[in-house]
Protein backbone atom coordinates (compact mmCIF):
# COMPACT_ATOMS: atom_id res chain seq x y z
CA UNK A 1 0.00 0.00 0.00
CA UNK A 2 1.05 3.36 -0.90
CA UNK A 3 0.62 6.79 0.98
CA UNK A 4 -1.78 8.35 0.88
CA UNK A 5 -1.82 11.01 -2.65
CA UNK A 6 -1.79 14.72 -1.90
CA UNK A 7 -5.26 14.91 -3.57
CA UNK A 8 -6.74 12.20 -1.00
CA UNK A 9 -5.91 14.47 1.97
CA UNK A 10 -7.26 16.81 0.38
CA UNK A 11 -10.58 15.33 0.04
CA UNK A 12 -10.62 13.54 3.18
CA UNK A 13 -10.17 17.12 4.78
CA UNK A 14 -13.33 17.95 3.55
CA UNK A 15 -15.30 15.19 3.22
CA UNK A 16 -14.30 12.47 5.72
CA UNK A 17 -15.09 9.40 4.87
CA UNK A 18 -15.44 9.71 1.07
CA UNK A 19 -12.44 8.01 -0.16
CA UNK A 20 -12.45 4.11 0.49
CA UNK A 21 -9.23 2.99 -1.04
CA UNK A 22 -6.08 3.96 -2.69
CA UNK A 23 -3.54 2.20 -5.32
CA UNK A 24 -1.04 2.85 -7.38
CA UNK A 25 -0.75 -0.15 -9.87
CA UNK A 26 1.55 0.90 -12.87
CA UNK A 27 1.87 4.48 -12.00
CA UNK A 28 -1.63 5.06 -12.36
CA UNK A 29 -2.28 6.63 -9.44
CA UNK A 30 -6.60 5.40 -8.43
CA UNK A 31 -8.86 6.65 -5.55
CA UNK A 32 -11.78 4.52 -4.58
CA UNK A 33 -14.36 6.99 -3.84
CA UNK A 34 -18.22 6.99 -2.53
CA UNK A 35 -20.36 7.57 -5.42
CA UNK A 36 -22.73 9.99 -3.91
CA UNK A 37 -19.67 12.50 -2.93
CA UNK A 38 -18.77 12.38 -6.27
CA UNK A 39 -20.04 16.16 -7.53
CA UNK A 40 -18.42 17.45 -4.41
CA UNK A 41 -15.10 15.86 -5.28
CA UNK A 42 -14.92 16.43 -8.70
CA UNK A 43 -15.70 20.08 -8.29
CA UNK A 44 -12.70 20.36 -5.24
CA UNK A 45 -10.56 18.38 -7.60
CA UNK A 46 -11.39 20.81 -10.55
CA UNK A 47 -11.63 24.32 -8.68
CA UNK A 48 -8.66 23.90 -6.16
CA UNK A 49 -6.52 21.26 -7.36
CA UNK A 50 -6.11 21.91 -10.78
CA UNK A 51 -7.74 18.37 -12.44
CA UNK A 52 -9.32 20.70 -15.33
CA UNK A 53 -9.52 18.15 -17.98
CA UNK A 54 -11.81 15.36 -18.15
CA UNK A 55 -9.83 12.52 -20.09
CA UNK A 56 -12.48 9.66 -19.91
CA UNK A 57 -15.39 8.64 -18.51
CA UNK A 58 -16.02 4.97 -18.91
CA UNK A 59 -17.08 1.67 -17.33
CA UNK A 60 -16.51 -2.17 -16.41
CA UNK A 61 -18.43 -4.83 -15.81
CA UNK A 62 -16.72 -7.00 -13.07
CA UNK A 63 -20.02 -10.16 -13.48
CA UNK A 64 -19.68 -12.37 -10.80
CA UNK A 65 -17.69 -10.25 -8.80
CA UNK A 66 -19.54 -8.02 -5.89
CA UNK A 67 -19.76 -4.76 -6.41
CA UNK A 68 -20.42 -5.50 -9.87
CA UNK A 69 -19.89 -2.03 -11.69
CA UNK A 70 -17.32 0.19 -11.40
CA UNK A 71 -17.55 3.71 -13.33
CA UNK A 72 -14.17 5.12 -13.77
CA UNK A 73 -12.92 8.48 -14.26
CA UNK A 74 -9.60 9.75 -15.67
CA UNK A 75 -8.87 13.13 -14.63
CA UNK A 76 -5.69 15.35 -15.66
CA UNK A 77 -3.76 18.13 -14.38
CA UNK A 78 -2.87 20.56 -17.54
CA UNK A 79 -0.18 22.24 -15.60
CA UNK A 80 1.71 19.87 -13.98
CA UNK A 81 0.60 16.90 -15.85
CA UNK A 82 -1.11 14.79 -13.16
CA UNK A 83 -3.43 12.36 -13.95
CA UNK A 84 -5.63 10.50 -11.36
CA UNK A 85 -8.55 8.04 -11.97
CA UNK A 86 -11.59 8.21 -9.49
CA UNK A 87 -13.35 4.78 -8.76
CA UNK A 88 -17.04 4.26 -7.95
CA UNK A 89 -17.95 0.64 -7.26
CA UNK A 90 -21.83 -0.07 -7.36
CA UNK A 91 -23.95 -3.35 -6.88
CA UNK A 92 -27.22 -2.26 -8.32
CA UNK A 93 -28.99 -3.64 -11.16
CA UNK A 94 -28.65 0.08 -12.73
CA UNK A 95 -25.80 1.78 -10.86
CA UNK A 96 -26.78 5.89 -10.18
CA UNK A 97 -23.90 8.40 -10.22
CA UNK A 98 -24.52 11.70 -9.86
CA UNK A 99 -23.66 13.33 -13.37
CA UNK A 100 -20.43 15.76 -14.33
CA UNK A 101 -21.91 17.71 -17.06
CA UNK A 102 -22.31 20.85 -15.21
CA UNK A 103 -18.43 20.54 -14.67
CA UNK A 104 -17.45 19.36 -18.08
CA UNK A 105 -19.60 19.54 -21.57
CA UNK A 106 -17.83 16.65 -22.41
CA UNK A 107 -19.24 14.52 -19.66
CA UNK A 108 -22.75 14.51 -21.42
CA UNK A 109 -21.45 12.53 -24.03
CA UNK A 110 -19.61 10.60 -22.08
CA UNK A 111 -22.06 9.91 -19.87
CA UNK A 112 -24.88 8.92 -22.83
CA UNK A 113 -22.13 6.43 -23.77
CA UNK A 114 -22.20 4.72 -20.49
CA UNK A 115 -25.63 4.76 -20.26
CA UNK A 116 -25.84 3.46 -23.91
CA UNK A 117 -23.11 0.44 -23.79
CA UNK A 118 -23.46 -0.33 -19.66
CA UNK A 119 -26.76 0.91 -18.30
CA UNK A 120 -25.30 3.08 -15.30
CA UNK A 121 -27.85 5.79 -14.53
CA UNK A 122 -26.32 9.28 -14.88
CA UNK A 123 -28.59 11.57 -12.10
CA UNK A 124 -28.68 15.34 -13.23
CA UNK A 125 -28.47 14.47 -16.69
CA UNK A 126 -29.94 16.89 -19.31
CA UNK A 127 -30.72 14.02 -22.03
CA UNK A 128 -29.23 10.82 -21.26
CA UNK A 129 -30.43 8.65 -23.92
CA UNK A 130 -28.42 6.17 -26.48
CA UNK A 131 -25.62 7.56 -28.58
CA UNK A 132 -24.35 4.40 -29.89
CA UNK A 133 -27.36 2.27 -30.63
CA UNK A 134 -31.36 2.77 -31.67
CA UNK A 135 -33.44 3.95 -29.08
CA UNK A 136 -35.54 1.00 -28.97
CA UNK A 137 -32.24 -1.01 -29.00
CA UNK A 138 -33.23 -3.77 -25.88
CA UNK A 139 -30.42 -4.54 -22.84
CA UNK A 140 -27.17 -2.63 -22.39
CA UNK A 141 -24.42 -4.75 -24.84
CA UNK A 142 -21.11 -4.53 -22.99
CA UNK A 143 -22.20 -5.73 -19.74
CA UNK A 144 -21.08 -9.39 -19.06
CA UNK A 145 -24.75 -10.97 -19.54
CA UNK A 146 -25.29 -10.03 -22.68
CA UNK A 147 -24.35 -12.23 -25.69
CA UNK A 148 -22.08 -11.36 -28.11
CA UNK A 149 -23.85 -13.33 -30.33
CA UNK A 150 -27.24 -11.68 -29.81
CA UNK A 151 -29.06 -10.71 -32.61
CA UNK A 152 -31.66 -7.51 -32.41
CA UNK A 153 -33.81 -6.83 -35.13
CA UNK A 154 -33.55 -2.71 -36.28
CA UNK A 155 -36.80 -1.51 -35.65
CA UNK A 156 -37.24 1.99 -36.50
CA UNK A 157 -39.51 4.63 -34.95
CA UNK A 158 -43.24 4.76 -34.77
CA UNK A 159 -42.91 7.09 -37.90
CA UNK B 1 -31.88 28.26 -50.11
CA UNK B 2 -33.75 31.56 -48.73
CA UNK B 3 -31.34 34.51 -48.38
CA UNK B 4 -31.02 35.85 -45.15
CA UNK B 5 -33.05 39.76 -44.19
CA UNK B 6 -29.71 41.49 -43.46
CA UNK B 7 -28.47 41.01 -46.91
CA UNK B 8 -32.03 41.80 -48.16
CA UNK B 9 -31.92 44.99 -47.08
CA UNK B 10 -29.20 46.00 -48.49
CA UNK B 11 -30.70 45.23 -52.17
CA UNK B 12 -32.49 48.25 -52.98
CA UNK B 13 -34.18 46.56 -55.93
CA UNK B 14 -36.35 44.30 -53.60
CA UNK B 15 -39.15 46.14 -52.08
CA UNK B 16 -38.72 45.94 -48.04
CA UNK B 17 -41.83 44.02 -47.01
CA UNK B 18 -40.93 40.27 -47.52
CA UNK B 19 -43.12 37.73 -48.43
CA UNK B 20 -43.98 34.88 -45.41
CA UNK B 21 -42.25 31.92 -46.77
CA UNK B 22 -38.66 33.55 -46.16
CA UNK B 23 -39.23 34.20 -42.42
CA UNK B 24 -39.67 30.43 -41.64
CA UNK B 25 -37.14 28.33 -40.09
CA UNK B 26 -35.88 25.20 -42.27
CA UNK B 27 -34.70 22.17 -40.45
CA UNK B 28 -31.68 20.62 -42.70
CA UNK B 29 -30.19 17.36 -42.42
CA UNK B 30 -26.62 17.16 -43.41
CA UNK B 31 -26.31 13.45 -43.69
CA UNK B 32 -25.55 10.36 -42.61
CA UNK B 33 -24.21 10.00 -45.68
CA UNK B 34 -22.77 13.19 -47.47
CA UNK B 35 -20.10 13.65 -49.95
CA UNK B 36 -18.35 16.46 -47.69
CA UNK B 37 -18.48 14.26 -44.82
CA UNK B 38 -15.64 11.72 -43.58
CA UNK B 39 -17.51 9.53 -42.45
CA UNK B 40 -21.51 8.78 -41.60
CA UNK B 41 -22.68 11.04 -38.81
CA UNK B 42 -25.73 13.07 -39.44
CA UNK B 43 -26.19 16.93 -38.23
CA UNK B 44 -29.53 17.86 -38.17
CA UNK B 45 -29.36 21.70 -38.23
CA UNK B 46 -32.03 24.23 -37.72
CA UNK B 47 -31.68 27.14 -40.40
CA UNK B 48 -33.00 30.51 -40.56
CA UNK B 49 -31.87 31.80 -44.35
CA UNK B 50 -28.17 30.43 -44.39
CA UNK B 51 -26.97 31.02 -40.75
CA UNK B 52 -27.16 28.18 -38.85
CA UNK B 53 -29.01 28.50 -35.41
CA UNK B 54 -29.42 25.19 -34.01
CA UNK B 55 -27.88 22.03 -34.54
CA UNK B 56 -28.22 18.32 -33.19
CA UNK B 57 -25.23 15.75 -34.11
CA UNK B 58 -26.08 12.12 -34.48
CA UNK B 59 -23.31 9.46 -34.56
CA UNK B 60 -23.49 5.70 -33.94
CA UNK B 61 -24.09 4.73 -37.59
CA UNK B 62 -20.59 2.73 -37.82
CA UNK B 63 -20.82 1.18 -34.40
CA UNK B 64 -19.46 -2.16 -34.39
CA UNK B 65 -18.76 -3.30 -31.25
CA UNK B 66 -15.38 -3.50 -30.99
CA UNK B 67 -14.66 -3.06 -27.33
CA UNK B 68 -17.41 -6.23 -26.81
CA UNK B 69 -15.18 -8.13 -29.08
CA UNK B 70 -11.72 -7.18 -27.98
CA UNK B 71 -13.33 -9.39 -24.62
CA UNK B 72 -13.56 -12.50 -27.15
CA UNK B 73 -10.22 -13.01 -28.23
CA UNK B 74 -6.70 -12.91 -26.85
CA UNK B 75 -4.41 -10.29 -26.31
CA UNK B 76 -2.70 -10.52 -29.52
CA UNK B 77 -6.16 -10.97 -31.17
CA UNK B 78 -7.51 -7.88 -29.87
CA UNK B 79 -4.86 -6.10 -31.82
CA UNK B 80 -6.21 -6.52 -34.92
CA UNK B 81 -9.70 -4.60 -34.10
CA UNK B 82 -7.87 -1.76 -32.70
CA UNK B 83 -6.79 -1.18 -36.42
CA UNK B 84 -10.11 -0.78 -37.82
CA UNK B 85 -10.44 2.53 -35.47
CA UNK B 86 -8.56 5.02 -37.78
CA UNK B 87 -7.58 3.50 -40.81
CA UNK B 88 -5.23 6.52 -41.63
CA UNK B 89 -2.94 6.21 -38.90
CA UNK B 90 -3.27 2.44 -37.92
CA UNK B 91 -0.04 1.85 -36.89
CA UNK B 92 -0.54 4.22 -33.83
CA UNK B 93 -3.71 2.24 -32.90
CA UNK B 94 -1.57 -0.63 -32.70
CA UNK B 95 1.47 0.96 -31.14
CA UNK B 96 -1.04 2.59 -28.30
CA UNK B 97 -2.75 -1.08 -27.68
CA UNK B 98 0.43 -3.08 -27.43
CA UNK B 99 2.02 -0.25 -25.03
CA UNK B 100 -1.46 -0.52 -22.55
CA UNK B 101 -0.53 -4.83 -22.71
CA UNK B 102 3.14 -4.20 -22.08
CA UNK B 103 2.44 -1.79 -18.90
CA UNK B 104 0.53 -4.55 -17.43
CA UNK B 105 3.11 -7.49 -18.07
CA UNK B 106 5.99 -5.26 -16.99
CA UNK B 107 7.64 -6.05 -20.65
CA UNK B 108 10.60 -3.66 -22.11
CA UNK B 109 10.68 -3.58 -25.65
CA UNK B 110 14.38 -3.47 -26.92
CA UNK B 111 15.70 -0.05 -28.41
CA UNK B 112 15.43 -1.12 -32.01
CA UNK B 113 12.02 -1.99 -31.84
CA UNK B 114 11.02 1.35 -30.41
CA UNK B 115 12.62 2.73 -32.81
CA UNK B 116 10.40 1.03 -35.55
CA UNK B 117 7.69 1.59 -34.04
CA UNK B 118 8.46 5.20 -33.85
CA UNK B 119 9.30 5.37 -37.51
CA UNK B 120 5.96 3.85 -38.17
CA UNK B 121 3.86 5.77 -35.92
CA UNK B 122 5.54 9.08 -37.63
CA UNK B 123 5.16 7.35 -41.11
CA UNK B 124 1.18 7.05 -39.93
CA UNK B 125 0.65 10.25 -38.56
CA UNK B 126 1.74 11.95 -41.96
CA UNK B 127 -0.40 9.94 -43.98
CA UNK B 128 -3.58 10.81 -41.49
CA UNK B 129 -2.70 15.02 -41.37
CA UNK B 130 -2.25 14.50 -45.59
CA UNK B 131 -5.25 13.14 -45.99
CA UNK B 132 -7.06 15.69 -43.45
CA UNK B 133 -5.43 18.78 -44.78
CA UNK B 134 -6.14 17.19 -48.45
CA UNK B 135 -9.43 16.35 -47.85
CA UNK B 136 -10.69 19.92 -45.95
CA UNK B 137 -8.76 21.29 -49.49
CA UNK B 138 -10.83 19.87 -51.65
CA UNK B 139 -13.71 20.58 -50.22
CA UNK B 140 -12.90 24.00 -50.31
CA UNK B 141 -12.24 23.87 -54.41
CA UNK B 142 -8.70 23.20 -53.96
CA UNK B 143 -8.56 19.26 -56.00
CA UNK B 144 -5.06 20.17 -57.05
CA UNK B 145 -3.78 20.07 -53.05
CA UNK B 146 -6.04 16.96 -52.19
CA UNK B 147 -4.20 14.75 -55.56
CA UNK B 148 -0.63 15.99 -54.50
CA UNK B 149 -1.40 15.49 -50.76
CA UNK B 150 -2.58 11.60 -51.94
CA UNK B 151 0.40 11.57 -53.89
CA UNK B 152 2.40 12.01 -50.66
CA UNK B 153 0.20 9.78 -48.93
CA UNK B 154 0.30 6.83 -51.01
CA UNK B 155 4.85 7.08 -50.74
CA UNK B 156 3.80 6.69 -46.62
CA UNK B 157 1.12 3.76 -47.01
CA UNK B 158 3.92 2.31 -49.35
CA UNK B 159 6.09 1.94 -46.46
CA UNK B 160 3.55 0.54 -44.37
CA UNK B 161 3.06 -1.82 -46.55
CA UNK B 162 6.98 -2.77 -47.18
CA UNK B 163 7.13 -3.41 -43.53
CA UNK B 164 3.78 -4.90 -42.42
CA UNK B 165 1.69 -6.08 -45.99
CA UNK B 166 -0.73 -4.09 -45.35
CA UNK B 167 -2.12 -0.51 -46.30
CA UNK B 168 -4.77 0.16 -43.92
CA UNK B 169 -5.20 -2.68 -41.76
CA UNK B 170 -1.54 -3.40 -40.53
CA UNK B 171 -1.56 -5.42 -37.23
CA UNK B 172 1.62 -3.96 -37.55
CA UNK B 173 3.13 -4.55 -33.64
CA UNK B 174 2.81 -7.37 -31.24
CA UNK B 175 2.74 -7.51 -27.54
CA UNK B 176 6.10 -7.47 -26.50
CA UNK B 177 7.68 -5.75 -29.66
CA UNK B 178 7.38 -6.38 -33.66
CA UNK B 179 6.58 -9.17 -35.62
CA UNK B 180 9.87 -8.94 -37.70
CA UNK B 181 13.02 -6.53 -38.22
CA UNK B 182 12.98 -4.45 -41.00
CA UNK B 183 13.61 -5.15 -44.83
CA UNK B 184 16.72 -3.96 -46.44
CA UNK B 185 16.91 -0.90 -47.94
CA UNK B 186 13.77 0.40 -46.05
CA UNK B 187 15.43 2.92 -44.37
CA UNK B 188 16.75 4.68 -47.38
CA UNK B 189 13.10 4.56 -48.99
CA UNK B 190 11.88 6.38 -45.86
CA UNK B 191 14.57 8.98 -46.15
CA UNK B 192 13.56 9.22 -50.19
CA UNK B 193 10.05 9.26 -48.89
CA UNK B 194 10.51 12.21 -46.38
CA UNK B 195 12.52 14.43 -49.37
CA UNK B 196 9.29 13.56 -51.90
CA UNK B 197 6.69 14.70 -48.68
CA UNK B 198 8.80 18.21 -47.98
CA UNK B 199 8.52 18.71 -51.85
CA UNK B 200 4.37 18.34 -51.45
CA UNK B 201 4.26 20.37 -48.35
CA UNK B 202 6.42 23.47 -49.94
CA UNK B 203 4.02 23.11 -52.90
CA UNK B 204 0.29 22.70 -50.97
CA UNK B 205 1.65 25.54 -48.55
CA UNK B 206 1.85 28.32 -51.71
CA UNK B 207 -1.53 26.78 -52.88
CA UNK B 208 -3.46 27.38 -49.67
CA UNK B 209 -2.16 29.47 -47.27
CA UNK B 210 -1.54 31.96 -49.79
CA UNK B 211 -4.99 31.06 -51.28
CA UNK B 212 -6.89 34.13 -50.43
CA UNK B 213 -10.18 32.21 -50.80
CA UNK B 214 -9.22 29.38 -48.98
CA UNK B 215 -7.62 31.47 -45.72
CA UNK B 216 -11.04 33.20 -45.95
CA UNK B 217 -13.09 30.64 -45.74
CA UNK B 218 -11.33 29.22 -42.69
CA UNK B 219 -10.09 32.33 -40.83
CA UNK B 220 -12.70 32.96 -37.70
CA UNK B 221 -14.72 29.75 -38.83
CA UNK B 222 -15.24 27.03 -36.52
CA UNK B 223 -13.68 28.80 -33.53
CA UNK B 224 -13.60 27.85 -30.07
CA UNK B 225 -11.78 29.33 -26.86
CA UNK B 226 -9.57 27.81 -25.03
CA UNK B 227 -11.54 27.43 -21.78
CA UNK B 228 -14.65 25.76 -23.90
CA UNK B 229 -11.59 23.58 -25.85
CA UNK B 230 -10.59 21.93 -22.67
CA UNK B 231 -13.85 21.78 -20.90
CA UNK B 232 -14.54 19.73 -24.26
CA UNK B 233 -11.85 17.48 -23.44
CA UNK B 234 -9.90 18.57 -26.61
CA UNK B 235 -6.41 17.18 -27.49
CA UNK B 236 -4.17 17.05 -30.29
CA UNK B 237 -3.89 19.80 -32.99
CA UNK B 238 -6.96 21.05 -32.16
CA UNK B 239 -5.93 21.85 -28.51
CA UNK B 240 -2.62 23.45 -30.17
CA UNK B 241 -4.29 25.76 -32.19
CA UNK B 242 -6.05 27.22 -29.04
CA UNK B 243 -2.52 28.31 -27.83
CA UNK B 244 -2.41 25.22 -25.61
CA UNK B 245 0.99 22.88 -26.56
CA UNK B 246 0.06 19.65 -24.80
CA UNK B 247 0.98 16.65 -27.08
CA UNK B 248 1.50 13.47 -25.40
CA UNK B 249 4.85 12.76 -26.97
CA UNK B 250 6.35 15.54 -24.99
CA UNK B 251 4.63 15.93 -21.81
CA UNK B 252 4.34 12.23 -21.17
CA UNK B 253 7.53 10.56 -23.41
CA UNK B 254 7.62 7.03 -24.81
CA UNK B 255 8.95 5.10 -27.31
CA UNK B 256 11.79 6.68 -28.43
CA UNK B 257 9.98 10.30 -28.35
CA UNK B 258 12.65 11.79 -25.44
CA UNK B 259 15.75 11.36 -27.47
CA UNK B 260 14.82 13.15 -30.74
CA UNK B 261 15.03 17.01 -31.28
CA UNK B 262 11.79 18.33 -32.47
CA UNK B 263 9.28 21.18 -31.35
CA UNK B 264 5.22 21.38 -30.94
CA UNK B 265 3.64 23.78 -33.56
CA UNK B 266 1.08 26.09 -31.49
CA UNK B 267 -1.13 28.38 -32.49
CA UNK B 268 -3.10 31.17 -31.33
CA UNK B 269 -6.80 31.38 -32.29
CA UNK B 270 -8.38 28.03 -32.20
CA UNK B 271 -10.22 28.57 -35.47
CA UNK B 272 -9.95 25.86 -38.40
CA UNK B 273 -6.69 28.47 -40.57
CA UNK B 274 -4.78 27.74 -37.11
CA UNK B 275 -5.52 24.20 -37.04
CA UNK B 276 -4.84 23.48 -40.43
CA UNK B 277 -1.13 25.94 -40.11
CA UNK B 278 -0.41 23.36 -36.60
CA UNK B 279 -1.14 20.16 -38.89
CA UNK B 280 1.69 21.40 -41.66
CA UNK B 281 3.81 22.16 -39.25
CA UNK B 282 3.62 18.82 -37.68
CA UNK B 283 4.16 17.11 -40.67
CA UNK B 284 7.40 18.98 -41.21
CA UNK B 285 8.19 17.97 -37.56
CA UNK B 286 6.91 14.34 -38.45
CA UNK B 287 9.58 14.68 -41.21
CA UNK B 288 12.70 16.00 -38.71
CA UNK B 289 11.41 12.54 -35.99
CA UNK B 290 11.75 10.77 -39.25
CA UNK B 291 15.23 11.57 -40.23
CA UNK B 292 16.46 11.45 -36.93
CA UNK B 293 15.17 7.71 -36.45
CA UNK B 294 16.61 6.82 -39.35
CA UNK B 295 20.23 8.27 -38.32
CA UNK B 296 20.17 7.07 -34.97
CA UNK B 297 18.51 3.41 -35.32
CA UNK B 298 20.46 0.94 -33.12
CA UNK B 299 20.86 -2.55 -33.99
CA UNK B 300 19.33 -5.64 -32.12
CA UNK B 301 16.39 -7.57 -31.14
CA UNK B 302 13.18 -5.78 -31.70
CA UNK B 303 11.02 -7.96 -29.51
CA UNK B 304 11.54 -8.73 -26.13
CA UNK B 305 13.31 -12.43 -25.14
CA UNK B 306 10.68 -13.27 -23.07
CA UNK B 307 9.38 -16.16 -24.80
CA UNK B 308 5.93 -16.36 -22.74
CA UNK B 309 5.48 -13.12 -24.54
CA UNK B 310 7.14 -13.02 -28.29
CA UNK B 311 5.40 -15.57 -30.69
CA UNK B 312 9.00 -17.07 -32.14
CA UNK B 313 10.07 -16.09 -35.54
CA UNK B 314 8.59 -18.21 -38.19
CA UNK B 315 11.45 -20.15 -39.12
CA UNK B 316 11.75 -21.50 -35.56
CA UNK B 317 7.90 -22.50 -36.14
CA UNK B 318 8.54 -24.10 -38.80
CA UNK B 319 12.06 -25.03 -38.06
CA UNK B 320 12.56 -26.90 -34.82
CA UNK B 321 10.31 -28.62 -32.03
CA UNK B 322 11.05 -26.00 -29.45
CA UNK B 323 9.97 -22.62 -31.66
CA UNK B 324 6.53 -25.24 -32.52
CA UNK B 325 5.96 -25.96 -28.72
CA UNK B 326 6.65 -22.07 -28.34
CA UNK B 327 4.04 -21.16 -30.58
CA UNK B 328 1.58 -23.69 -29.92
CA UNK B 329 1.74 -22.33 -26.37
CA UNK B 330 1.10 -18.45 -27.04
CA UNK B 331 -1.51 -19.49 -29.58
CA UNK B 332 -3.52 -22.54 -27.76
CA UNK B 333 -6.98 -21.14 -25.92
CA UNK B 334 -6.57 -20.65 -22.24
CA UNK B 335 -2.39 -20.68 -22.52
CA UNK B 336 -1.35 -17.38 -24.72
CA UNK B 337 0.16 -14.85 -23.64
CA UNK B 338 -0.81 -14.47 -19.23
CA UNK B 339 -1.65 -11.24 -18.08
CA UNK B 340 -2.03 -10.53 -14.10
CA UNK B 341 -4.86 -8.99 -12.91
CA UNK B 342 -5.36 -5.04 -12.99
CA UNK B 343 -5.54 -2.19 -14.93
CA UNK B 344 -4.12 0.41 -16.89
CA UNK B 345 -4.54 3.46 -18.94
CA UNK B 346 -1.39 4.46 -21.76
CA UNK B 347 -2.43 7.26 -24.10
CA UNK B 348 -0.12 8.06 -26.85
CA UNK B 349 -0.44 10.60 -29.63
CA UNK B 350 -2.86 9.84 -32.44
CA UNK B 351 -2.55 11.37 -35.57
CA UNK B 352 -6.21 13.40 -34.24
CA UNK B 353 -5.23 13.63 -30.39
CA UNK B 354 -4.87 11.87 -27.71
CA UNK B 355 -5.36 8.40 -27.89
CA UNK B 356 -6.16 6.72 -24.66
CA UNK B 357 -6.29 2.36 -24.17
CA UNK B 358 -7.81 1.76 -20.66
CA UNK B 359 -7.18 -1.94 -20.53
CA UNK B 360 -8.10 -4.32 -17.86
CA UNK B 361 -7.45 -7.48 -16.95
CA UNK B 362 -9.48 -9.85 -14.83
CA UNK B 363 -9.32 -13.46 -14.07
CA UNK B 364 -11.72 -15.39 -15.12
CA UNK B 365 -13.76 -17.69 -11.94
CA UNK B 366 -12.01 -21.14 -12.28
CA UNK B 367 -8.21 -19.16 -12.85
CA UNK B 368 -6.10 -20.07 -10.33
CA UNK B 369 -3.06 -18.49 -11.36
CA UNK B 370 -4.74 -14.54 -11.16
CA UNK B 371 -3.50 -13.94 -14.88
CA UNK B 372 -6.27 -13.81 -18.06
CA UNK B 373 -5.49 -14.45 -21.75
CA UNK B 374 -8.15 -12.59 -22.56
CA UNK B 375 -8.80 -8.99 -22.13
CA UNK B 376 -11.70 -8.47 -19.68
CA UNK B 377 -11.85 -4.97 -20.71
CA UNK B 378 -10.27 -2.83 -23.48
CA UNK B 379 -11.65 0.58 -23.69
CA UNK B 380 -10.55 3.38 -26.72
CA UNK B 381 -10.33 6.93 -25.75
CA UNK B 382 -10.88 8.26 -29.07
CA UNK B 383 -9.71 11.71 -29.85
CA UNK B 384 -12.61 13.04 -32.43
CA UNK B 385 -15.40 12.11 -29.81
CA UNK B 386 -15.11 15.29 -28.25
CA UNK B 387 -14.39 16.78 -30.98
CA UNK B 388 -17.71 16.06 -32.28
CA UNK B 389 -19.46 16.66 -29.28
CA UNK B 390 -18.34 20.09 -29.86
CA UNK B 391 -19.79 20.42 -32.83
CA UNK B 392 -22.53 22.36 -32.12
CA UNK B 393 -20.89 24.99 -30.68
CA UNK B 394 -18.73 25.36 -33.63
CA UNK B 395 -21.20 25.74 -36.15
CA UNK B 396 -24.09 27.26 -34.32
CA UNK B 397 -24.20 31.00 -35.32
CA UNK B 398 -22.54 30.20 -38.59
CA UNK B 399 -23.35 29.99 -42.46
CA UNK B 400 -24.39 26.41 -43.36
CA UNK B 401 -21.61 26.72 -45.85
CA UNK B 402 -19.15 27.00 -42.90
CA UNK B 403 -19.99 23.53 -41.62
CA UNK B 404 -17.80 21.86 -44.44
CA UNK B 405 -14.81 23.35 -43.01
CA UNK B 406 -15.29 22.74 -39.56
CA UNK B 407 -16.08 19.37 -40.32
CA UNK B 408 -12.84 18.94 -42.19
CA UNK B 409 -11.04 20.23 -39.63
CA UNK B 410 -11.63 18.48 -36.51
CA UNK B 411 -11.20 15.08 -38.75
CA UNK B 412 -13.91 12.74 -37.50
CA UNK B 413 -13.12 9.30 -38.08
CA UNK B 414 -15.91 7.35 -38.17
CA UNK B 415 -14.33 3.95 -36.80
CA UNK B 416 -12.88 5.43 -33.34
CA UNK B 417 -15.75 7.80 -32.66
CA UNK B 418 -18.19 5.05 -32.97
CA UNK B 419 -15.84 1.68 -32.42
Amino acid sequence: MTDKFPEQIAIEKKLPHAVYDWHAQHGDRTLIIDGTHLLSIATLLKEQLGYNFLVDLTAVDYLPRKPRFEVVYHFMNLETKARLRLKIQSDEQVPTVPSLTSLWPIANWYERECWDLFGVKFEGHPNLKRIMLYEEFKGHPLRKDYPKTKRQPLIGPEN
Amino acid sequence: MSQTETELDYDPAIPEEEPEYQQQEMLLNVGPSHPAMHGIIRIVTKLSGELVIDSDIEIGYLHRAMEKSCEDATWNQALIYTDRLNYVSTCINNVGYCMAVEKLLNVEVPARGQYIRTLLCEISRIADHLTCVGASAMELGGFTVFLYMIKGREYMYELIEDYCGGRVTTASTRVGGMPHDLREGWLDKVLWAVKEVRTILKECDILLTYNRIFVERMQGIGKLSTERAIGYGFTGPLLRATGIGYDIRKDYPYLVYDKLDWNVPVGHNGDNLDRYLVRMEEMEQSCRILEQCVASIPGGPVSSPDKRITLPSKKDTYGNIEGLMNHFKLIMSGHGIRVPMGEVYQAVEGGNGELGFYVVSYPEEHVTDGCNDKPWRVRCRPPCFSYVAAMPEMINNSLVADIVPTFGSINMIGGELDR
